[in-house]
């Protein structure tokens, strides 16, 4: 190797570390801006209910419990939704059609947060609320519903979210569906297989790598911002009914940061933020590990085959 | 047909159920798209464009300053994401096999996942703490590290795609690697890394949340990168939230442009890489 591919290769490689320090930086920079929250609070932060900025009370679980309750309700309304696109588009769909619907549903992601935000405000959020006032009396009478039919709430975000997850775990899962090999399906067929059958076998085939579509969904959901943060409500009070007003980690950090007065509330806003970053990082990574697993167990067959061709 | 069994109608139900999903998600987007496109054509006007925002009661104004806006956040962003994006990514093509790249493309994926709130957190932290003072360049660097890992990775995928004989051919003429990548790999992968980065404008230009308490809102028009500065999706925002029904039209006709910005943008780079994959097959 010359000088000066060593200077090339230095050059570049100085902008790859870059972005690691980029990444190292956000988790030091978040560490060091949460500092007095954490060692006044320490862990008793995230059990603690009550978050009163002006009598410097906080507590983050009903941020956490908002987070994680519109997410996993997201996710069940997504999930299905998202994998019956995903089979679909690559297994039932003529060929003639998969790419313009290909193309529609990824237009979902491209549509900007605040956006779906506004869309939510004016015409989800009211049709929302008219569903909620025509609930049966006996149904408002479990916890899963109680509370006035205001509209804004868990069940607007959690709609809300469904929408903008659908589109990224139906791409991953149409790419690991399409990476289970043919043969697959035909043996299936073979033995006399319905359609069904066939596809089923394929999507337990992929599994993990579907789990990881999943995933992925999530730790976009969780991450969400402003389209939540126009329709939920923005109510710290952890409560299980899906008409409660109710408030995520995300939210609480788009709505009162500029807010926050003294040190302390912008370091408990800032350790929330660094907890999200933490939940989202780990999500992200197992998700990409279940893909990229289903991803290596293709390419083994593939390998042994060249390796046979070649001898 | 003498009757079907179980097993074929759970089948045909099954791609009954597929089929529907499909629709139920074009749903949504349809009803986005119709009344973005409705509530929005509705306020949009000369004015919208060359207009500053009135204060409330006085109807009409517009959104210059935000636009003008967006436009210097993305221009600020792009600036410090394109040479580390594009640079990291010919590093990471080129020593694929290396421990430093998989390094990068593994904090590449996890800044991508990254909360664009959390961003904001960060761009605070570094860009407006220490200053005491909003400013558009702490907004530009939030969407700076936003579009990293979006052009790192496209260029990545891109500069592979190109048939390795074009650069064996440059190696053998006697290029130095460099040369051989500058002069023969990069150019043939321009289209292709050009599309990235605009696919990574079209993500930014819609973001909000690393702006809020970055770049923070301005009433007035500025491109003094050190002083606050309006942007279409904060002031949108702003609208939306407010009781105002005259904001309430702007945020719309906001909302709108945003949207036609965001489609052009991705129509431009499918029909980019339509056009590459055809290359690259060809």
């Amino acid at each position: 190797m010359g000088r000066k591919d060593l200077v090339f290769r230095a050059g570049t490689g100085f902008f790859g570390l870059l972005l690691i320090l980029i990444v190292a930086a956000i988790a030091v920079e978040l560490t060091r801006q949460s500092a007095l929250s954490i060692q006044k609070f320490g862990l008793a932060f995230w059990r603690t209910e009550i978050w009163d900025p002006v009598a410097g009370d906080f507590g983050a679980w009903p941020f956490m419990w908002g987070t994680l309750y519109s997410s996993v309700l997201a996710l069940m309304l997504a999930t299905p939704i998202a994998l019956g696109i995903a089979v679909f588009l690559s297994e039932l769909c003529p060929a003639s059609l998969r790419q313009p619907l290909v193309f529609l549903t990824e237009l979902l992601a491209a549509i900007p947060s605040i956006v779906y935000g506004l869309w939510g405000i004016f015409v989800l959020v009211p049709a929302v609320r008219a569903l909620e006032a025509a609930t049966p009396e006996a149904l408002r009478r479990l916890p899963l519903f109680s509370g006035p039919p205001l509209g804004v709430g868990m069940l607007s975000a959690a709609v809300i979210l469904a929408v903008m997850v659908i589109p990224f775990t139906s791409s991953v899962a149409r790419e690991v569906l399409r990476s289970v090999p043919m043969a697959q399906r035909e043996a299936a067929y073979a033995l006399g297989a319905t359609r069904f059958e066939a596809i089923r076998s394929a999507l337990f085939y992929a599994r993990s790598g579907i789990v990881g579509a999943v995933m992925l969904g999530f730790g976009r959901a969780l991450g969400e911002t402003m389209a939540v943060t126009m329709v939920i409500g923005n109510n710290p009070q952890a409560s299980l009914s899906l008409f409660a007003p109710q408030y995520t980690m995300a939210a609480v950090i788009a709505n009162e940061f500029t807010e926050a007065a003294d040190d302390l509330y912008l370091h408990a806003l800032t350790e929330i933020g660094l907890v999200l970053f933490i939940i989202t990082l780990v999500v992200n990574s197992l998700s990409r590990l279940l893909i990229w697993s289903m991803g290596r167990s293709r390419r083994a067959p593939r390998a042994s085959a060249a390796g046979e061709a070649a001898a | 047909m003498k009757g079907r069994t179980r097993r074929q109608i759970l089948s045909s139900l099954f791609v009954a159920f597929c089929g529907g999903a499909v629709l139920l998600a074009l749903v949504p987007l349809a009803l986005v798209l119709l009344f973005v496109l409705s509530q929005g054509i509705q306020a949009l006007n000369v004015g919208f464009f060359l207009g500053l925002p009135k204060p409330v009661g006085e109807d009409g104004g517009g959104m210059a300053n935000a636009i003008i806006g967006t436009l210097m956040l993305t221009g600020l962003g792009s600036l410090m994401a394109i040479p580390i994006g594009v640079l990291s990514g010919v590093y990471t093509s080129e020593y694929a096999g290396s421990r430093l790249a998989s390094l990068i493309r593994f904090a590449a994926d996890t800044l991508n996942g990254v909360p664009s709130i959390v961003i904001g957190v960060f761009a605070y932290g570094v860009a407006v703490l220490p200053f005491q003072q909003f400013s558009a360049l702490a907004g530009g660097l939030a969407l700076g590290i936003m579009m990293i890992p979006i052009i790192a990775r496209t260029t990545e995928e891109l500069l592979l795609l190109v048939p390795t004989t074009m650069r064996e051919g440059a190696l053998a003429l006697g290029a130095t690697r460099a040369r051989a990548v500058f002069t023969v790999v990069l150019p043939a992968a321009a289209p292709g890394i050009v599309t990235g980065i605009v696919l990574a404008l079209a993500r930014i230009a819609g973001e909000t949340a690393p702006l809020l308490f970055t770049s923070f809102n301005n009433r007035f028009f500025s491109i003094d990168p050190t002083e606050p500065i309006s942007s279409l999706t904060v002031q949108v925002f702003t609208y939306a939230i407010a009781p105002y029904e005259d904001w309430h039209r702007q945020a719309w006709a906001g909302a709108l442009v945003l949207v036609s910005i965001v489609l052009l943008c991705s129509m431009l780079a499918r029909v980019a890489t339509r056009r590459l994959e055809r290359l690259a097959r060809g």
